[in-house]
């Protein structure tokens, strides 16, 4: 049996290489699975299908002839749109990027097709990961499996949704506030931002420097720690990279005995949905039962971390999509007929809303007369907000909170409110700003809005809710470790009903 | 984590986003102008806290790495070859990109 619905990359592997499945068979019931459901959730930019059957087969006789295996034979992995495959198109949901394919391959790409993996295509994605609802991607929105009216969050969308329907057991997004951990906390699979500079950002397209980190979807935490072994380690492309090794997972542990886990009141406050607040506090408890000690740490300044990470991300942003202008890449539009013009109309037509909002706001804040005001004072929010961290970590080995202070809301409800939107990121960016490793797992059911309902309630009705935990720098095996004992012992992943096509007819 | 869509929004300043957006080599409508002044006036209220907090002399902190000047050996290696990297341009030519003319003719 090979129906990669059940299955996660792991076992998946094991399979294969074992000879109970082939690649193309894992392959064929991947590629099954889109077809049944990608017409309702909207998951894919593009599903490379021959390419995957082929690469499948070569990999097949590969195994066949006797071949070393690597450590993902066979398995598929869905990619976010802004990866870059030597000449597969790579548009960041942009229609600025339209048509683009890159000339060579990401670094991570290249690492998890040296391990054997499959790429099975491009994921949908809020266009230049800019958004948390997938709205602003320039194709459509992707739909949540748990409920098709509602956002599976953003900005990884497909790739979430990708997982967690089925499509495939394993695929990369990329974390800037929290594109990988709030996707998987609404959508109810497991997500990790390694820590920054654990993996190479060579061949990821540039939204903010500072806090872009590739990062794993999945079904389970073992495949987190496989996938991030991979994809991690140093890499002379990317001046930025940690010159660490790749990860190397801890053994499991068998309880939690000794380990200090920070509860941070800030996280707590206004603004969480009762029912998150219920299942977060179950969680804590079963932290608790498996030996941990839960007690009360301060990140006083997290209520700034909005607008320190969107003023310091909308200027680094400014400054990354200046590239596109239509003379390297991309599309071009005329204008006036001027090379000034041809930019300003290029960029004009090819960004959406959310992007232009995103530039001009990072463009204000880098501005004479107002940088010091507003990038520099945000730098140096920044420095409190890790420091709060750093000293947090004096007295305790893991800080966890709710991933997201709500679950899935419906597409259309906060599109129009772009600080409502941004608010959903609350939890997620102060690790980004801090550039710690932080994993989001599933941790129970909830109902939208004030009202809730059990936080254990079987998933009758009610929506993911994923509980984050950040360890500081370069505990990336920690936070994992932590995570898969949380996650084993509880066992709160469950799949969604299947979206077929038929059900698709969503406003 | 006050909902901050129940802000009151400050004046729009429309002028300020057509200076902006002329910086960012991005050409707005009216329309849009409007609009994104009405935005940036609630986002930068919202922000406005950033102002009012005492960040004190904290060292500004532009990357979580805040690695020195990486360098490698001043050696030659292999790129990309010049058709590979023009083919994704819009408007290649002879080995180039084609922009329009920035100097007249009588200049």
């Amino acid at each position: 049996m090979s129906d990669v619905r059940e299955l996660d990359a792991t076992e998946l592997a094991r399979r294969i290489a074992s000879g109970e499945t082939s690649a193309a068979e894992a392959l064929r019931s991947a590629l099954a699975a889109i077809d049944t459901q990608d017409g309702a959730l909207h998951a894919f930019l593009r599903v490379d299908r021959e390419a995957a059957l082929e690469r499948a087969r070569a990999l097949d006789a590969a195994q066949r002839r006797g071949e070393p295996l690597g450590a993902l034979h066979g398995v598929p992995v869905a990619l976010k749109s802004n990866m870059c495959i030597a000449d597969r198109e790579t548009n960041c949901a942009s229609r600025i990027l339209a048509g683009y394919r890159p000339p060579y391959t990401a670094t991570f790409v290249q690492r998890l097709l040296d391990a054997g993996a499959i790429p099975l295509g491009h994921t949908n994605m809020d266009e230049f990961a800019m958004g948390s609802s997938s709205e602003n991607s320039a194709f459509g929105p992707t739909r949540n499996p748990w409920d098709l009216a509602r956002t599976p969050g953003g900005s990884s969308s497909g790739s979430a949704v990708a997982v967690a329907s089925g499509m495939c057991p394993l695929a990369l997004g990329s974390d800037t506030g929290g594109s990988v951990r709030q996707p998987a906390a609404l959508c109810g699979v497991a997500g990790f931002k390694p820590t920054y500079g654990r993996v190479s950002r060579y061949g990821l397209i540039a939204f903010g420097s500072s806090l872009d980190q590739v990062s794993p979807f999945a079904r389970s935490v073992r495949d987190l720690e496989l996938a991030t072994s991979v994809i991690s380690g140093a890499d002379p492309r990317d001046s930025t990279c940690v010159d660490a090794p790749p990860l190397a997972p801890e053994e499991p542990r068998e309880g939690l005995a000794g380990l200090r886990v920070g509860i941070p009141a800030e996280a707590l406050g206004a603004g969480l949905e009762r029912g998150v607040r219920r299942a977060f506090d179950a969680a804590c408890a079963e932290l608790a039962a498996l030996g941990a000690d839960c007690v009360p740490v301060s990140l006083a300044h997290l209520e700034a971390a909005i607008p320190t990470y969107y003023v310091v991300a909308t200027a680094e942003a400014s400054s990354n999509l200046a590239r596109y202008e239509g003379v390297r890449y991309g599309a071009r539009v005329p204008g006036d007929g001027t090379l000034q013009g041809m930019f300003a109309a290029t960029r004009a037509a090819g960004f959406g809303a959310e992007v232009k909002r995103r530039i001009l706001l990072g463009t204000y804040v880098l501005s004479a007369g107002y940088y010091e005001a507003w990038y520099g004072r945000a730098l140096k929010v920044r420095r409190l907000i890790a420091d709060d961290f750093e000293t947090a970590f004096e007295s305790v080995d893991l800080i966890a909170t709710p991933t997201s202070p709500c679950v899935a809301f419906a597409l259309g409800e906060r599109v129009d409110d772009p600080l409502a939107m941004y608010q959903s990121d609350v939890l997620t960016v102060p690790a980004s700003l801090a550039g710690l490793p932080a994993v989001s797992v599933p941790c129970g059911f909830a109902a939208q809005g004030s009202q809730s309902n059990d936080g254990n309630d079987g998933g009758n009705g009610g929506l993911p809710v994923g509980l984050q935990l950040v360890g500081p720098t370069l505990a990336d095996a920690r936070v994992l470790a932590v995570a898969r004992a949380f996650e084993e012992a509880g066992g709160h992943r469950r799949l969604p009903p299947v979206r077929a096509r038929s059900e698709g007819a969503v406003t | 984590m006050s909902h901050p869509a129940s802000r009151p929004a400050r004046e729009p300043d429309v002028e300020l986003v057509r200076r902006t957006a002329a910086l960012a080599r991005l050409s707005i409508d009216d329309a849009e102008a409007r609009e994104l002044g009405r935005e940036f006036a609630s986002i930068l209220e919202h922000f406005r806290a950033l102002q009012s907090l005492d960040a004190g002399d904290a060292r500004p902190m532009t990357s979580p790495t805040e690695r020195a000047d990486v360098v490698r050996p001043d050696e030659p290696r292999e790129s990309l070859p010049r058709e590979r990297l023009l083919a994704g341009a819009p408007e290649p030519c002879d080995g180039f990109y084609a922009v329009p003319k920035t100097v007249e003719k009588d200049a």
